[in-house]
Formats: C-alpha cells, structure tokens, sequence
C-alpha cells in the first residue's frame, strides 16, 4: 500500500533532474504520473518505463509550459489518459544566468515566461478539475534564492519568488475547495541545472551551507511525497526550506 | 421536456444550497443567492456541463442573475 494509490500526478519537467526524482517517488507511492517535458523525448521515455517496470501507470506528454495551447494540451491529455488530476507539481524551469546590467531582455522574457508564468498557466489549467473533484494537491518547486537573492540571477530570483507569492494567493483562493497548494525552496542540489554552473559560484555556495553538502533530487522528491499525501492535509500556502540550512 | 429553467434551478440548487423557492429570475447570484465569487465560476462550470456548451470568460462576468444564465442559454440554444 502506497500513500498515494489511484491518485493521478501530472509533473511538468520530469525528463532529468529534480523532476525526474519527483515522478519516480510518486510512483513508488501508487500514482499514475505524467511525465511531461519540452524536448527530451527520450529522457521522458526512460522515466516512464522505469515507473512501468514498477508495475505502476505513467505517460510521457511534450508540452511547452509557457504556451497556454500547449498546457490545456497537456492538462487534457492527462485526463483523459487517467481520468483525474490528484497532484501538479509545476517543476520544470531554466536558468539563463546573467549580471543585471549584462542581462538581455529575452534572458529575462524567457525565465519569467517559463519559471512564473508556466506555473500560473498550468496551475490554471487544473483548477477546473480540482475544484469539480473537491481536492487537489498543487505543489510549486520555488528556489532559496527566490527567498535569499542571488547575484547573478535576477531574472530568475524575481520569478521565484514569485512563484512564492503565486503559491500563498493560489492557497487562498482555493482552500475552501479543498485544494491545497504548497511550494519548496530547494537549496543547492546535484542536477545538470547546477553542474552547469561557475566552480567558483558551486565553491562560494557550498561555503554557506552548513550541513556542508549538495542535496540530492531525492531529498526535494521526499517532499513532494510528503506535501501530496494525507499527512499534510493540514497545510497550505507554505514554503518548505530543502537547503541543508542555507537560509535560516 | 424539462424547461431550460428548469433545469437552471437545478444546478443553482445543487451548487449554493439554496431553496428551490429562491431562486427567481431577477435573484442575484452574489447578493440573493449567498455566492462568493468562486461559486460564480463553478456555477458557470456546471451550467456548461449542463447545457454542453461553453461560456467564454467575458460573457461569463456579465451572468449576475438568474435571468441572465437563462437567457444566455436560451440565446445560445437556439
Ligand atoms: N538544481 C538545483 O539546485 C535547484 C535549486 C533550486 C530550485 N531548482 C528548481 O527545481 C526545478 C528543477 O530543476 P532541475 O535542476 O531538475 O533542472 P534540470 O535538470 O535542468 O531539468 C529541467 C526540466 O524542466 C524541463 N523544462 C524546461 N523548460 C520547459 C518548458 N518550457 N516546458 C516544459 N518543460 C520544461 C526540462 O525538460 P527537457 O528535458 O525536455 O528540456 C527538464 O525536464 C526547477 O524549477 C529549478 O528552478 C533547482
């Protein structure tokens, strides 16, 4: 018996990474999950036989979150391949990293495009079903940095900490259906995301960590798990720390 | 045949948990009827199930009344 058996999970970016690890620890608890992701059609293939081979159901589904005809695609295959949506967890994002007075407007565009706006345009794309059902789950993957700033990144700080606010204001309007919506501010964590960044930025972040280690995908996917099932059905509108004590 | 009325107060019953005696036709979703505004929307989502058809969002903010999803229904059935 899983914590989460029968209930239909949609993860967007789940092709590698932090969403990768999310989908798969869904699974492991009963759901059926789509697997949704932009253009690692492979990728996405092997995270559904790998939930396959756990004699549990997943589909992969392309889908640009940013692009509303894309995500009410996505949204409607998926319940139409399973009937309902249980959980969203609004995970995919991307980094296009630059100073402020060096950063060009479609860096900014796209980050802001794909971080803030995909999560409001998938989150409203479930709202429907989820307020039809009386339940649902919404949790966003935010980022420490949205709670903290980084130098470096603005365009992607500003949208994740919007993503905070989205999540407190999402959690408002549709408490009284029994909707609940949570975020998680991972830390520094090993994925391409972050092996893609400076030695110099990887060395001056592990110095401000004081459990001294990058956290694993699975510590953010143990989360997920926690904030979809029954033992948080007390709360909403939070933010969940993952960050081996960056910020206190 | 149940009366597109009918079948109006059904769905407005079901969904605010009013009486069926008031729901008239000049009623007011939000001021008679004790809807929030998210009721609103979900009563829009069901008369659209109901009546399989779909209200856009514009059309929608103009359905204060009764009346008014009446004859919207009615205007677009015909
Ligand atoms: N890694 C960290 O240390 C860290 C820290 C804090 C927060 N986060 C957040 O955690 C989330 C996952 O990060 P990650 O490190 O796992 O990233 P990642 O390894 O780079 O993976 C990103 C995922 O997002 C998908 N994606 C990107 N743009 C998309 C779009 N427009 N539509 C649909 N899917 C899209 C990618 O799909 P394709 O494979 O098809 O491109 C991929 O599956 C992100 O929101 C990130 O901001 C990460």
């Amino acid at each position: 018996m899983g914590k989460l058996d029968g209930k239909v999970a949609v993860v967007t970016g789940a092709s590698r990474g932090i969403g990768r690890a999310i989908a798969l620890s869904l699974a492991k608890e009963g759901a059926k999950v789509v697997v949704n992701y932009s253009g690692s059609e492979q990728k996405a293939q092997q995270v559904v036989d790998e939930i396959n081979s756990m004699g549990t159901q997943a589909i992969a589904i392309q889908a640009n979150i940013s692009e509303v005809e894309s995500v009410t695609n996505l949204m409607d295959s998926a319940i139409k391949q399973f009937g309902s949506i249980d959980i969203l967890v609004n995970n995919a994002g991307i980094t296009r990293d630059n100073l402020i007075m060096r950063m060009k407007e479609d860096e900014w565009d796209d980050v802001i495009n794909t971080n803030l706006k995909g999560v409001f345009l998938c989150t409203k794309a479930v709202t429907r079903q989820m307020m039809k059902q009386r339940a649902g789950r919404i949790i966003n993957i935010s980022s420490i940095v949205g709670v903290m700033g980084n130098a470096g990144q603005a365009n992607y700080v500003a949208a994740k900490a919007g993503v905070i606010g989205l999540t407190k204001t999402t959690a408002r309007e549709l408490a009284s259906r029994n909707i609940l919506v949570n975020a998680i501010a991972p830390g520094f964590i090993t994925t391409e995301m972050t092996d893609a960044l400076p030695e110099e930025m990887k060395n001056a972040m592990l110095s401000q960590i004081p459990l001294a280690k990058l956290g694993q995908p699975e510590d953010i996917a143990k989360a997920v798990v926690f904030l979809a099932s029954d033992d948080a059905s007390y709360m909403t509108g939070q933010t969940l720390h993952i960050d081996g004590g960056m910020y206190m | 045949m149940t009366t597109v009325l009918e079948r109006v107060t059904k769905v407005v019953v079901d969904r605010l948990g009013v009486d069926e005696t008031e729901v008239k036709l000049e009623a007011s979703f939000r001021e008679d009827l004790g809807a929030d505004s998210l009721d609103v929307v979900e009563l829009v989502m069901e008369l659209e199930d109901e009546f399989d058809m779909e209200i856009s969002d514009e059309d929608a903010e103009k359905i204060a009344t009764v009346g008014d999803a009446i004859k919207y229904i009615e205007g677009k059935v015909n």
